[in-house]
């Protein structure tokens, strides 16, 4: 019990603050490569998500006008790379690699950085993260077992997000139409169904999902004006993405596992005489072995999307 | 599934013409389809057969000219349209997805409850493949299924659509004779039900066999609407063709010159670490067409790649002019002066670059004996056009992607290049797969030539017919062994046939 309370849980709790932002840009990037988009983009997004959280939350003070303008900016960088991939059909690589160029480069120009320290409202943070025994009504919670459930709002969201994407994905009509498309486009074209139409409503959407990770980010977990508050993590997500292939309730565990080594990463830096630059690169070297352990055993049912990459020109032949 | 129809043609098309580029499909063409027949679309390959029916189907929109469904003219083109207008199209390249169940490629982009209960799916799609006797598992996965199940998974998705007006596009052509039969019975069946059925076929037996009424197109022109009963198949031939044309194959009699290849006891295993071919021993001699026969999967595939050095060999010996070819590689192959030309099954796949134009394809097989860091091009592009002009393939131009030519065209490419390069031993897996009939006879004449020039032709082929005409020998496995090996001129196809399920070719006779 000592070990729970004491050990464990703050651990466990530090892990998830880790991951959540992975875990949003994961299920971002599930719903784009299930309609046949690879999106490198969700840096990008995450980033700009991140800024106009921030910026808006910051002079509106009112937390859903921030996290609204979050999942807007997420989703407006994502229809710009729907609108070249989709309608443009240009290649779906570079326009996500230009997308995340373009999202660090307009986060610095809005943030306009200076020396000055800027942090968001106390209020923000703490509607983000109501005081568990305030919500219940019951005293002292925060010394038990239950501090376990001591998270954000944002952190429920993103399970509750990952469960109704499966469901929304297995056992709807849509999901399903969504699969063909990401699967084979022409076998869903010819099936009748709107091809473009699922590709842009799932990766705006996508987008949006990405948007709010950032939005977890600036306006939560570093409420204060930084320049590149997402670090990263977009690009784990990437290969996240992967390693749980395309599963939304596996993103779960695969985004509490990263971010429990990015934890690891940290903590060691205290103890470890090694350079802290090189513990940092621990999620991102358990990528690449991720990948590399998951291409080798890859089966038929749990593969990319198979459409993935391609765009789609019914009458080319 | 019974339609209620005034109108006594459900479907209409005028003056359809359709472009890609600069290439005309299809030219003015005229087709009626009348209720509750079966319409066979003869053609060759290349005449517009298949853009014809895309466009119906809404797959592609014709530049000019009319479609009417039911009386009804249609003007979108989604295929989604046609679908919701009772039209429903197999593609001879299925549209399935492949990491899906039957059922939920059944479903997939149809209107109704936004959950899908998967019991209940189940269910009502194993009472439609009932009523039609189509056996489809509705929750086996599509990539375990055969080409035959795969097929009836199609056919059940257009039913299910409530399709009235059916169209397959060369269904026949990966079926087995036993799976063809079945496929005309369900088919009859449809009719009797009042769907009328669009066949795209090349092959005049079916034709006759299963039509009431049959279209010819040639050059992407509709040239004939006839009543199956009031022809021939030597008329249609002529249609189809543009001229008179004989339909035997001739054995050209060679004499048989030296021993080319002698495989002894030769064992590969393929992916699964499965004997595909178990102790196979065999010899192919200059100016003979050794014919393989054997129900697909009999280590066909398995037996030329071991040959050309694509494939490992477990044990075993494989000589060609007495010299050793364990172990070797494609490259090494060319390197020790043999000339050996494959023809693979997958033309466009392993055959050809499919996205590469006529010049750079030819100079893949020949730029090896190009020396320097530059590559002359010239050679190749006179070569290719020397293959357009002899070969009559049809192409805008040499620059163009061979991906782009009709199936004959591509054969012809391929098997033009592979002849230039001078081969002692050709072997060439289905060769014919997909051509038409005056495609065929040009890929047949020019294996005969080759044969009168002394070259060695290893002919692996699925129509005991034609194997039996141009074959010297024929070899049958059955599951990667030899059953036998037998003169063709005293074999006949109940014989093959046996042998081929592994029986034994004495008590067959």
């Amino acid at each position: 019990m000592e070990f729970l309370t004491h050990d464990f849980i703050p651990y466990f709790i530090l892990a998830v603050g880790y991951g959540i932002p992975i875990l949003y840009g994961t299920l971002g990037g599930i719903l784009a490569e299930k309609a046949g988009n690879i999106n490198l983009g969700i840096e990008g997004m995450m980033l700009m998500g991140a800024a106009a959280g921030f910026l808006v939350s910051l002079s509106t003070e009112n937390v859903i006008y921030g996290l609204l303008a979050a999942v807007l900016a997420g989703g407006f960088g994502a229809l710009i790379y729907a609108f070249l991939t989709v309608s443009l059909k240009a290649n779906q690589i570079v326009t996500g690699l230009a997308l995340t160029i373009f999202g660090a480069g307009m986060t610095k120009f809005l943030l306009n950085l200076n020396k000055e320290v800027v942090r968001i409202p106390n209020s923000v943070q703490k509607s983000l993260k109501p005081i568990l025994s305030d919500v219940l009504g019951i005293e002292g919670l925060e010394h038990s077992i239950f501090k376990i459930f001591d998270l954000s709002i944002l952190v429920y969201l993103a399970f509750l997000i990952a469960i109704v994407l499966h469901f929304y994905l297995n056992h709807t009509r849509y999901g399903l139409n969504l699969r063909a498309v990401g699967e084979n486009l022409a076998a869903a074209d010819a099936a009748g169904i709107n091809v473009n139409l699922y590709k842009y409503v799932h990766v705006v959407l996508g987008g949006a999902l990405c948007g709010l990770g950032g939005a977890y980010l600036s306006m939560y977990y570093i409420p204060i004006k930084t320049e590149d508050v997402v670090h990263g993590n977009g690009w784990i997500a990437v290969a996240l993405v992967i390693f749980v292939s395309w599963k939304p309730l596996r993103a779960i565990i695969g985004s509490l596992l990263f971010g429990a080594l990015s934890l690891l990463g940290k903590s060691l830096q205290t103890g470890v005489s090694l350079s802290p630059y090189l513990l940092d690169m621990l999620p991102f070297i358990v990528t690449i072995l991720v990948l590399i352990i998951t291409s080798v055993q890859m089966s038929k049912e749990n593969a990319q999307p198979r459409s993935c990459g391609l765009n789609f020109d019914r009458e080319e032949r | 599934m019974v339609a209620i129809l005034t109108e006594s043609n459900c479907i209409e098309l005028k003056n359809i013409t359709k472009t890609f580029g600069s290439v005309v499909a299809n030219n003015n063409v005229n087709l009626t389809i009348q209720n509750g027949e079966i319409h066979a679309l003869l053609g060759e390959n290349g005449s517009g057969k298949t853009t014809l029916m895309n466009m119906l189907s809404g797959i592609y929109s014709p530049n000019s000219g009319e479609i009417k469904i039911l009386g009804e003219v249609v003007n979108g083109s989604s295929p989604r349209e046609f679908i919701n207008m009772g039209i429903g199209m197999i593609h001879q390249h299925f549209k399935l997805v492949d990491v899906m169940s039957a059922k939920e490629n059944i479903v997939l982009g149809q209107p109704g409850s936004i959950y899908l209960n998967a019991r209940k799916m189940s269910r009502e799609i194993s009472e439609l493949s009932e009523k039609f006797e189509l056996n489809v598992n509705p929750d086996k996965k599509i990539y375990q299924m055969s080409v035959s199940e795969k097929q009836n998974v199609e056919i059940l998705k257009v039913l299910f659509r409530g399709a009235k007006v059916l169209i397959l596009d060369e269904p026949t052509a990966v079926l087995t004779p036993q799976e063809t039969k079945k496929l005309f019975k369900i088919l009859k069946n449809m009719k009797e039900n009042g769907c009328s059925v669009i066949i795209i076929t090349h092959k005049l037996n079916e034709v006759m066999e299963i039509s009431d009424r049959v279209t010819v197109l040639r050059k992407g022109e509709s040239i004939a609407t006839l009543n199956t009963n009031e022809t021939t198949a030597k008329e249609l031939t002529e249609l189809m063709v543009g001229r008179p044309i004989d339909l035997s194959i001739e054995r050209k009699q060679v004499n048989k010159g030296k021993k080319l290849l002698k495989i002894n006891q030769l064992t590969v295993l393929n992916e699964e670490k499965i004997k595909a071919l178990n102790n196979v021993s065999f010899e192919v001699f200059e100016g003979e067409i050794l014919g393989v026969a054997g129900i697909a999967g009999s280590g066909q595939k398995e037996l030329c790649e071991a040959i050309t050095g694509m494939q490992k060999v477990k044990s075993g010996h494989m000589t060609f002019k007495e010299e050793n070819l364990i172990g070797k590689s494609p490259r090494d192959i060319f390197k020790m002066g043999i000339s050996m030309s494959f023809i693979p099954e997958d033309r466009l796949g392993m055959g050809l670059v499919a996205s590469m134009n006529m010049i750079d394809n030819v100079i893949l097989k020949s730029y090896q004996k190009q020396k320097g860091f530059y590559l002359n091009r010239k050679p190749a592009r006179m070569l290719s056009e020397k293959l357009i002009d002899g070969l009559e393939i049809k192409t805008p131009g040499v620059h163009h992607p061979v991906r782009l030519l009709s199936g004959g065209n591509v054969q012809k490419v391929l098997l033009g290049r592979e002849i230039e390069s001078n081969p002692e031993l050709l072997i060439t897996a289905y060769p014919v797969r997909g051509l038409d009939i005056n495609a065929s006879y040009k890929i047949y004449d020019l294996l005969n030539e080759q044969k009168e020039k002394g070259v060695g032709i290893l002919f692996v082929g699925e129509d005991l017919d034609v194997l039996l005409e141009i074959s010297d020998r024929i070899m049958v496995l059955c599951e990667g062994r030899v059953v036998g090996i037998v003169e063709a001129k005293e074999a006949n196809k109940e014989m093959i046939g046996y042998m081929m399920t592994g029986g034994d070719m004495h008590e067959s006779i």
